[in-house]
């Protein structure tokens, strides 16, 4: 059956609902909207409105009330509603959520999953395409997860809800409404996929691109478009930026020798920053070329008739696995 | 109709206290309901010429709201927060201020901006997307329309505090402004809104707080919003003035609010006013309202249309007739023309606009991105492929937006 990426988050809520009386939706206009993307659409009417609950406008509110409840054994799942809106939360996710279990020697842990739809790509206007994952990969004590693909968004939010840690579960906005064949109930019955594992999408033999979130398909057609000029090229989606998998990237990496970090955020002192020194780090003696990184540029997300310019592009993925020093 | 005089200025209650001087709150708290002048006595008296003259703002007001909608069905604009049934709120707003005075609008108020005299292509230029902001704060004294909500209102606070600093330092050149801060019923939730509250109240800054309270956060009703008695309650509690008006009466918002801000300007204090309204069309274009309100409640509004209240009045009152009638429509669509033909060039930003103005001097990155960028775009220039083929300019806002609120 097809499924989009938002119908499918839709079904892990309820799924999740359903399973665990602690789990808790909150968030601005979640209940009677079912969300301005509709990823809660129909969970109030099921669950009754306490289980989805409508919030005054008010994101650190918002978090800070879901840290209450998560203190108390509920398991809360927020919704920031986009991702610069996030930021009034930004002081609970950073001096709370992320510390109370070390703060209190491991005595109190704070199982609560916070959704942020992220990225551009969808001609929002200002504030409404941010990619806001460097801040919170750069906060230990947080987990950092983005899926990239309809099943991924089933069960990797599963796994965020069912964390006893803290998740930060960026949504990508442009793919929300891709489309799948995918039931809940497979992936129910096969292996969740557990928070901390990276996925070959594409295996290849002369370079590898490392991406997640929003930029996996752009990867997977610079990927198609290579092999006209000759390359293979491998495409791992991270998925989960924080727990990293090492292991994954470094076998992918030392397989071809070549690697090109690919995501929308801005470059520097981004997550692909983080990304080349690991690789950099445990696979020198395998690298023929430095780690490149194509991103987005180092500016605040443009209006959205020029957004095409700051995307990573084919031609620009392309062009830096040129810039691979194959004639060595 | 409880007005704003010396009695709330700030006075001790009692013997003096540990903890700082206490306020009566009496002085503080607004009408328990709204306050109205059409319909009553109140209106007789009030200024012939500024009835005419709200009048016809309005019918502009209410073009405005209605061209900016075709625009965004025509794909000229990305998106468009109406403000239609708000129009009252919107042109006084911008009536009641000086030359001198700041207006801090929310991502609604494109309306209340081009009230103020900015172009209306340059007030829509974020909603038409080439760029985030169209017109110069400074020319105008217009903060950029602001989409975090409520993080404009501590900015006004601010702002009014320079003034009288820089009042201080300087008397010969002192501005005696007020600044003016939009804020929804939504956004009263947000720290940022009280902590402008409360800030105002200590500093004693001239600022207006104008809350347009049209009953909807998108879809959350007030009810779900605030327990409150009324929003302009929350002024108390922070030491300033609270008002409740009734936002679809225009005499009344324009009294209100014009003695709000020459309050603030006497130095008396910061006000917060409340205006009761009602948002007629949805949240923006691509929000779609008959999920969470009925037609029923939507007609009961339309019935307090402040365009259909005010005209009633001046027609029975005899200062409007057919011809008036008339003429104001003709303005409207004069008005129209001039926003279509602004629009008529597609526009065609530059690339290299990404890079300007990120910082006053570019650092050597940018630079090397803006070259970078440039070269590649002459490359496809040269190999003549459009520059990049996924997203066209005309389906940069696909029409299927229900995807995104802000569409
Ligand atoms: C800080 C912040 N959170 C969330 C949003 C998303 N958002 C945009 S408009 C809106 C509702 C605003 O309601 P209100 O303040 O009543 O203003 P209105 O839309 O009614 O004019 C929301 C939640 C935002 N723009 N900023
Ligand atoms: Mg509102």
């Amino acid at each position: 059956m097809s499924t989009t990426m938002v119908a499918a988050l839709n079904a892990a809520l309820r799924d999740s609902l359903r399973e665990d009386a602690g789990v808790h939706v909150l968030g601005e206009d979640v209940g009677t909207l079912g969300g301005v993307f509709r990823v809660t659409d129909g969970l109030a009417a099921e669950f009754g409105a306490q289980r989805c609950l409508d919030t005054p406008l008010a994101e650190a509110g918002i978090l800070g009330t879901a840290i209450g409840m998560a203190m108390y054994g509920l398991r809360p799942v927020v919704e920031m509603q986009f991702d610069a809106f996030a930021y009034p939360a930004f002081e609970q996710v950073v001096s709370h959520v992320a510390k109370m279990r070390n703060r209190t020697g491991g005595r109190m842990g704070l199982p609560i999953t916070i959704r942020v739809p992220y990225g551009g790509g969808v001609g929002g206007v200002e504030h409404h395409s941010d990619s806001s994952e460097a801040y919170y990969a750069h906060t230990p004590g947080l987990h950092v997860v983005t899926p990239a693909t309809v099943a991924d968004s089933y069960g990797l939010l599963r796994s965020a809800i069912a964390s006893d840690d803290p998740v930060v579960f960026l949504e990508p906005k442009r793919l929300y409404w891709s489309a799948a064949d995918f039931s809940p109930a497979e992936v129910a019955t096969a292996r969740v996929p557990p928070i901390g594992r990276a996925m070959v999408r594409r295996p290849g033999t002369s370079a590898t691109l490392l991406t997640y979130g929003p930029s996996l398909p752009i990867c997977l057609e610079a990927a198609a478009a290579a092999r006209s000029e000759g390359w293979d090229l491998a495409v791992v989606d991270l998925r989960s930026l924080v727990p990293f998998d090492d292991e994954t990237v470094c076998a992918a990496v030392r397989a071809t020798g070549r690697a090109v970090v690919v995501h929308e955020a801005a470059g520097f002192a981004g997550v692909g920053a983080e990304i080349a020194a690991r690789v950099t780090e445990r696979c020198f003696h395998h690298l023929a070329a430095p780690v490149l990184r194509v991103t987005g540029y180092d500016i605040p997300y443009p209006p959205p008739m020029l957004e095409k310019h700051h995307l990573p592009s084919v031609d620009r993925i392309l062009d830096a696995v040129a810039r691979l020093q194959w004639e060595q | 109709m409880t007005v704003l005089d010396d009695s709330t200025a700030p006075g001790l209650v009692g013997p003096p206290h540990s903890h700082g001087p206490r306020r009566d709150p009496a002085p503080l708290l607004p009408d328990p309901e709204p306050v109205r002048i059409l319909g009553t006595p109140a209106a007789k008296t009030f200024d012939a010429g500024l009835q005419r003259d709200l009048y016809r703002r309005l019918v502009l007001g209410r073009r405005f709201n209605q061209q900016a909608t075709t625009l965004t069905r025509q794909g000229r604009l990305a998106v468009y927060p109406a403000s239609t049934g708000q129009e009252a709120c919107q042109i006084t707003a911008a009536m009641v201020l000086r030359g001198v005075d700041w207006l801090f609008p929310s991502y609604r108020d494109t309306l209340a901006v081009v009230a103020r005299g900015v172009r209306p292509l340059d007030a829509l230029t974020l909603m038409r997307g080439h760029a985030h902001s169209g017109y110069d704060p400074y020319e105008h004294r217009i903060a950029p329309l602001s989409t975090p909500l409520a993080t404009q209102a501590p900015h006004a606070v601010g702002l009014a505090h320079a003034a009288r600093l820089r009042a201080a330092m300087d008397p010969a050149s002192a501005e005696d402004l007020v600044a003016l801060a939009l804020v929804g019923d939504g956004g009263t939730s947000e720290g940022d809104f009280h902590e402008a509250l409360n800030f105002a109240g200590v500093l004693g800054a001239p600022v207006v707080f104008l809350v347009q309270n049209n009953g909807y956060a998108i879809s959350v009703p007030l009810a779900s919003q605030s327990a409150a008695p009324s929003l302009a309650h929350k002024a108390v509690g922070y030491g300033i003035a609270g008002r409740l008006v009734d936002g679809n009466d225009a005499l009344a918002m324009h009294s209100v609010l014009s003695a709000a801000v020459e309050y603030a300007r006497s130095g008396r204090g910061p006000v917060l006013v409340e205006a009761v309204t009602y948002r007629l069309d949805a949240h923006t274009n691509a929000d779609d309202a008959t999920r969470y309100r009925s037609a029923a409640e939507v007609d009961a509004w339309r019935a307090r249309d402040p365009l259909t209240l005010l005209e009633r009045h001046l027609r029975a009152a005899g200062l409007l007739d057919d011809a008036g009638v008339a003429a104001a429509a003709q303005a409207a669509e004069d008005l129209a023309d001039e926003i279509r033909a602004q629009f008529d060039d597609p526009p065609d930003p530059d690339p290299d606009s990404l890079f300007a103005h990120v910082y006053a001097q570019p650092t050597s990155q940018l630079r090397e991105q803006a070259a970078e960028l440039a070269a590649r775009l002459d490359a496809d220039a040269d190999a003549a492929f459009p520059a990049d083929t996924a997203f066209p300019a005309d389906t940069a806002f696909p029409a299927d937006a229900d995807e995104d609120e802000a569409r």
